[in-house]
């Protein structure tokens, strides 16, 4: 069954991309769909057999390489906290591919685009079943791969292109990481396969290692090396400049990417490699403090972008930064879980915001909007749940994960928890406000776009609208459901040992802190949805005030931090002039030069002048010869008396 | 079967063809005609025949087999020797694999002197099958330097209009180094009294001559991997070689080097090789970052992918030299692998240039829209040459890093920024030529590829996704043979570090 739920979409994928010209348009939808369809509803199984049922398992296939003592094999590992990724993946990913069908509709490549899909979807479904780390980077690539292929998908486009080649070359630089970091852990572990490692990793805490002529704290090292991994596939800050980039790619991956198949790699990643992590206190803390910054930082340039979908974008780069604090501060239940419920509501934002710029004749830019929710009304709905949902408003799912992840930082009692809580208080604050901000602009108000286009404004089709319900289920209820068995009471058998934990648990922390901390994030959700009234609604004036007011700080922020400026001028340049310098002043100039053509020209030279001396008069040869005779004549006499 | 001379078949079967060739008489056309169906005939005949020494061969033993020995200079030590073992038996499959593809792929472009053309491939593959076939120092010479004659002329006559250039600089490289090769050949055989490859592993040569030996080898091989500085012929070569003699030149001429060091330099010259690896992985660190970045600015399709090849020839070489198995085992991997995927890559580069004539890079653009199957098969192999897992480039990649991070960590960060700077400049490249509008009239009016050119990736496509999936039958082949050159190594080096304690001790 596992095996089935894993390369089902694979099989989709293969038919609908070789075979797309031979079953057609629909026949590709039908495939792939169907498939994806069966590959989610059997995870549902598997998730409840493996975490009430008889627990964890390894679905063992073939052996792929084996070099000495490095062995890796082809293997399914099923655990909670695979079984739960396998379950959303799926979940998310039918979804979207039914959404697909709708949106995508007159789209001249839609078979390739279907077989995209559910290649995307299979990768990601290796990665969450690797029972190895070479295994995990097949899927981790894989995806990467995917996601170059879906988000440069309209490849006439430059912009898209650019997009394309940056998300592969930024992950590349995480995996540059995660690549030194399996060697690492083969190098001091004598294996790649996650148990071995588990088992290990106790008796390993106080060894170091000697990489790059110093002597490191083994574990620590390791961790981080992964870590750079993950912050390349979760966009957290520094690797993050390819996400809101990647929403170049047609809507619906860009809800797959930013709720299900590629972002929450990282995230699962770091919860994976729990029994490591928690070994090293200081690798924690980097998680720790690198998510909470994230979380902030991306909130903050969320709050001016006008592209809805950017906006959308950068709540996901904020939202990952949550998922990692919370890792950060050992509180892996409560990341996961927040991980599910973002996955619902993140995949719903974005498929409402697809359904919005379907209705708008394909327009992004918000200050083109507004004044349309009476001719989208189950749009509008799913955006407002969907808001309501990721500013964490009480009994909508993110209300659950976040609060818990909050009151986990709080709870943790130590001075990056202290720090972590504050930036994600302010996150959340920001968060409300520019979520309020999309619907203000986007739905009411004057309309601002033109006469033709808001003629046009329509419903989406019951293909599209259908998808969006489900997860607006999903939406309200997966946290309520949720809550007791991923951070709640019964969190330990749910988990098991999928999820490590040495020292103080911060989720039973997290139960038992001051209420007053425990209902701020609602009082600071609530204030920035008032902020977005008081701005969007009673006095629509100020925001452009206040950007004139702070013009610095305001294109400090539209322009991201200067992040792709900074990036262009220290990495990307450099590396061009570089090629060009090496080629022309290296390879030409010098090895050229003074190797074989500087030889050939000395041979040459050296040729001509010889020719010189063939003078053909007869008296300078005899005055040659002559001379040479005197000289070897002097040299022996000179030799013999010497 | 089993007393058949083998490797001698395989080795000689092509000449059968060219004589074959040289009977055909009649007008051009059929000439033409006749003369590529011997050689694909002959070529397919070859690569059969080796398949029997993939299924012949046994797996459990390091010892050379499908031994053939014969008296050549009677008295001198020097005799007809051919055999292989786990690392030798794969690149004879991988010259006879390779070769009816060529054949293919000079099908219909090759017009002008056919004969001649498939009469110079049919020798190449004698060379190149008797190159890693010979167990005798003489005989492996006679064939590395015959390799050169045939490549020559496929450079020379059929190439592009920088023929003559690129041809002498390949020579004056080639040269120098083969005549150092000459010199440590004499040395040895008059050291040890044979040329025998199977004696001269066990010979133990004394300290200051294997460092000369060393420095005279590599001068040979170095040139041939090639390492950087002395790579500048390669990028020449394959941008005027026609695309059948890149293939060749990428798949099979590299690996010449390469396999040098594993056959002579490693084994025979163990404590040279121990105190020259700091030099090599020097040099290799540069190839891999300097080449890579001097990749990303090309704007002549087919010098990119040489230049990429010095680039991943730098992974093999530090492989090489880290002397562990995982090192070993991926450097392998990675010649066989690269030999494939770079090879494919020339290929792909020769479709389109077959249609167009040029190979700017700027002069192309949007091909997607008319050529999805041909952009599908570039993207197969972009991704392979990346080193994408599931692919064969990604097996040798992992190895040789894990190697690596054994011995030194910082050439294992260093040489995994290639991971990195490849991945831009190939998906740039295929930006470039695949991706983006199709506005140049030329260009839309370019047909997809046909029957023929399906036919010739069909091999390389089932191949490389083979040796990514489930890449063991290849590791296995040389996993015992690998064992056995480093043990034979830390003996020899634990052997001489012996010697110079009882010296010191004296």
């Amino acid at each position: 069954m596992t095996v089935a739920i894993v390369f089902l979409p694979l099989l989709g994928a293969i038919l609908a991309g070789l075979f797309g010209r031979f079953i057609g348009r629909i026949g590709s939808q039908l495939v792939t769909t169907i498939l994806m369809i069966a590959s989610a509803a059997l995870s549902v199984p598997v998730l409840y057999e493996v975490a009430f049922g008889a627990g964890p398992y390894t679905v063992q296939l073939f052996s792929w390489i084996h070099v000495g003592t490095f062995n890796v094999e082809w293997a399914l590992k099923v655990d909670t906290l695979t079984a739960v990724m396998l379950f959303t993946v799926s979940v998310i990913s039918a979804l979207v591919h039914l959404y697909s069908i709708g949106y995508m509709h007159g789209d001249p490549s839609h078979s390739r685009f279907m077989a995209y899909l559910s290649l995307f979807t299979f990768f990601m479904l290796m990665l969450v079943t690797a029972d190895n780390l070479v295994q995990m980077f097949f899927g981790w690539e894989g995806v990467g791969l995917s996601s170059y292929l879906l988000i440069g998908f309209w490849n006439d486009r430059p912009s898209a292109n650019a997009a394309a080649i940056k998300a592969f070359v930024v992950n590349r630089v995480g995996d540059f990481g995660f690549m030194l970091g399996i060697a690492g852990i083969y190098l001091s572990f004598d294996s790649a396969h996650l148990d071995t490692i588990f088992a290990a990793a106790p008796g390993m805490a106080e060894q170091s290692l000697h990489i790059l002529g110093m002597n490191l704290p083994l574990l620590t090292t390791l961790c981080l090396l992964l870590f750079v991994g993950a912050m390349g596939k979760s966009a957290q800050i520094g690797l993050h400049t390819w996400l809101p980039d990647a929403m170049e790619g047609p809507t619906p991956v860009s809800a797959l990417i930013h709720a299900a198949t590629m972002v929450t790699a990282g995230v699962f990643m770091v919860a994976r490699m729990s029994p490591l992590f928690e070994q090293s206190e200081t690798a924690l803390n980097v998680v720790a403090i690198v998510g909470a910054t994230t979380a902030l930082f991306a909130a903050t340039i969320g709050c001016v972008q006008n592209d809805i979908k950017r906006v959308i974008a950068y709540s996901t780069c904020s939202q990952l930064g949550y998922m990692f604090f919370a890792l950060g501060v050992g509180a892996y239940g409560a990341a996961i879980f927040h991980l599910v419920t973002h996955a619902f509501f993140k995949a719903m934002l974005f498929l409402g915001a697809g359904s919005v710029i379907h209705a708008m004749s394909d327009e992004q830019d918000m200050r083109r909007m507004g004044g349309i929710w009476k001719n989208i009304k189950v749009t509008y709905a799913i955006m407002w749940i969907g808001s309501l949902s990721l500013a964490g408003l009480p009994f909508f799912s993110g209300y659950y994960s976040k609060d818990m992840i909050l009151e986990a930082a709080w709870g943790a009692h130590s001075a990056v928890g202290q720090y972590a809580f504050a930036m994600g208080a302010i996150a959340a604050l920001l968060t409300a406000f520019y979520s309020w901000r999309l619907l203000f602009m986007t739905f009411h108000g004057r309309p601002r776009c033109d006469e033709k286009t808001l003629a046009h404004v329509h419903e989406s089709p019951w293909v599209m609208l259908i998808p969006l319900m489900v997860l607006a289920i999903g939406a309200i209820f997966a946290g309520m459901i949720g809550y007791t068995y991923f951070v709640g009471e019964d969190r330990f058998g749910f988990w098991k040992q999928a999820l490590a934990m040495v020292g103080e648990d911060p989720i039973e922390a997290a139960h038992h802190v001051d209420p007053a901390i425990a209902m701020m994030p609602v009082g600071i959700a609530l204030a920035g949805i008032a902020i977005a009234v008081l701005l969007y609604v009673v006095r629509p004036g100020i925001p452009a005030r206040l950007a004139e007011a702070m013009p610095g700080l305001y294109r400090f922020l539209l322009n991201k931090w200067y992040f792709d400026e900074l990036y262009d001028r220290i990495f990307v340049r450099p590396a061009f002039a570089l090629g060009r310098f090496f080629w022309k002043r290296g390879d030409v100039g010098a090895i050229d030069r003074f190797g074989p053509d500087g030889i050939s020209l000395l041979t040459r030279i050296a040729a001509r002048r010889t020719a010189l001396l063939q003078s053909g008069f007869v008296y300078h040869y005899a005055f040659a010869m002559i001379i040479g005779l005197a000289v070897f004549v002097s040299a022996y006499v000179m030799g013999v008396e010497g | 079967m089993s007393n058949w001379p083998l490797l001698s078949i395989i080795t000689f079967l092509p000449l059968v063809g060219v004589a074959f060739i040289l009977m055909i008489r009649g007008d051009a056309a059929i000439v033409a005609r006749n003369s590529r169906n011997v050689a694909l005939l002959t070529s397919s005949a070859t690569f059969v025949m080796s398949l029997f020494l993939w299924f012949g061969f046994s797996r459990g033993t390091a010892d050379f087999q499908f031994v053939e020995q014969a008296d050549w200079l009677p008295g001198t030590g020097i005799s007809y020797h051919m055999g292989v073992d786990g690392i030798s038996v794969l690149f004879v499959l991988l010259s006879t694999f390779l070769t009816p593809i060529c054949v293919l792929a000079g099908w219909s472009s090759i017009t002008n002197r056919v004969k001649e053309y498939m009469i110079a491939f049919m020798v190449l593959e004698t060379m190149m099958v008797g190159m890693f076939c010979a167990l005798d120092f003489m005989l492996f010479y006679i064939f590395f330097e015959g390799v050169l004659v045939p490549m020559f002329i496929l450079i020379g006559v059929w190439g592009g209009p920088r023929r003559i250039y690129a041809a002498f600089k390949f020579f004056l490289y080639t040269l120098a180094g083969s005549l150092l090769m000459l010199v440590a050949l004499l040395y040895m055989y008059f050291q040890a009294g044979t040329t025998d490859i199977p004696t001269l592993l066990h010979h133990a040569f004394a300290p200051t001559a294997q460092m000369w030996l060393f420095l005279a080898l590599f001068a040979s091989f170095a040139v041939k991997v090639p390492m950087w500085p002395v790579h500048t012929w390669l990028p020449d070569a394959h941008v005027e070689a026609p695309t059948a003699a890149s293939v060749i030149l990428a798949g099979v001429l590299l690996k010449m080097g390469a396999y040098g060091f594993v056959r002579f330099s490693v084994p025979m010259l163990p404590q040279a090789s121990a105190d020259f690896t700091p030099i090599v992985f020097g040099l290799s660190v540069v190839a891999v970052i300097y080449t890579s970045l001097v990749a990303l600015v090309q704007e002549d399709m087919k010098k990119l992918i040489a230049y990429s090849s010095v680039a991943h020839m730098g992974f093999v070489t530090i492989g090489i030299f880290t002397l562990t198995p995982q090192g070993i085992s991926g450097a392998l991997f990675q010649m066989l692998s690269h030999g494939v995927v770079a090879g494919a890559l020339f290929l792909c580069v020769g479709v389109i240039y077959d249609r167009l004539h040029t190979r700017e890079i700027s002069r192309y653009g949007g091909l997607v829209h008319r050529m999805p199957k041909y952009a599908t098969v570039f993207m197969l192999f972009m991704m392979a040459s990346v080193g994408l897992p599931g692919t064969s480039g990604f097996v040798g990649e992992l190895l040789v890093i894990l190697g690596a991070f054994q011995v030194n960590t910082w050439v294992a960060a260093l040489m995994a920024t290639g991971l990195i700077f490849g991945a831009a400049y190939m998906l740039f490249l295929y930006r470039r030529i695949i991706f983006g509008k199709l506005e140049k009239e030329d260009v839309k009016a370019m047909q997809d590829m046909t029957g023929r050119e399906v036919l010739m990736f069909a091999p390389l496509v089932v191949l490389v996704l083979w040796m990514g999936l489930y890449p063991m039958p290849f590791l296995d082949i040389m996993s015992v043979s690998v064992d056995n050159l480093i043990a034979n190594f830390e003996t020899a080096r634990a052997a001489a570090d012996a010697a110079t304690a009882l010296v010191a001790l004296n």
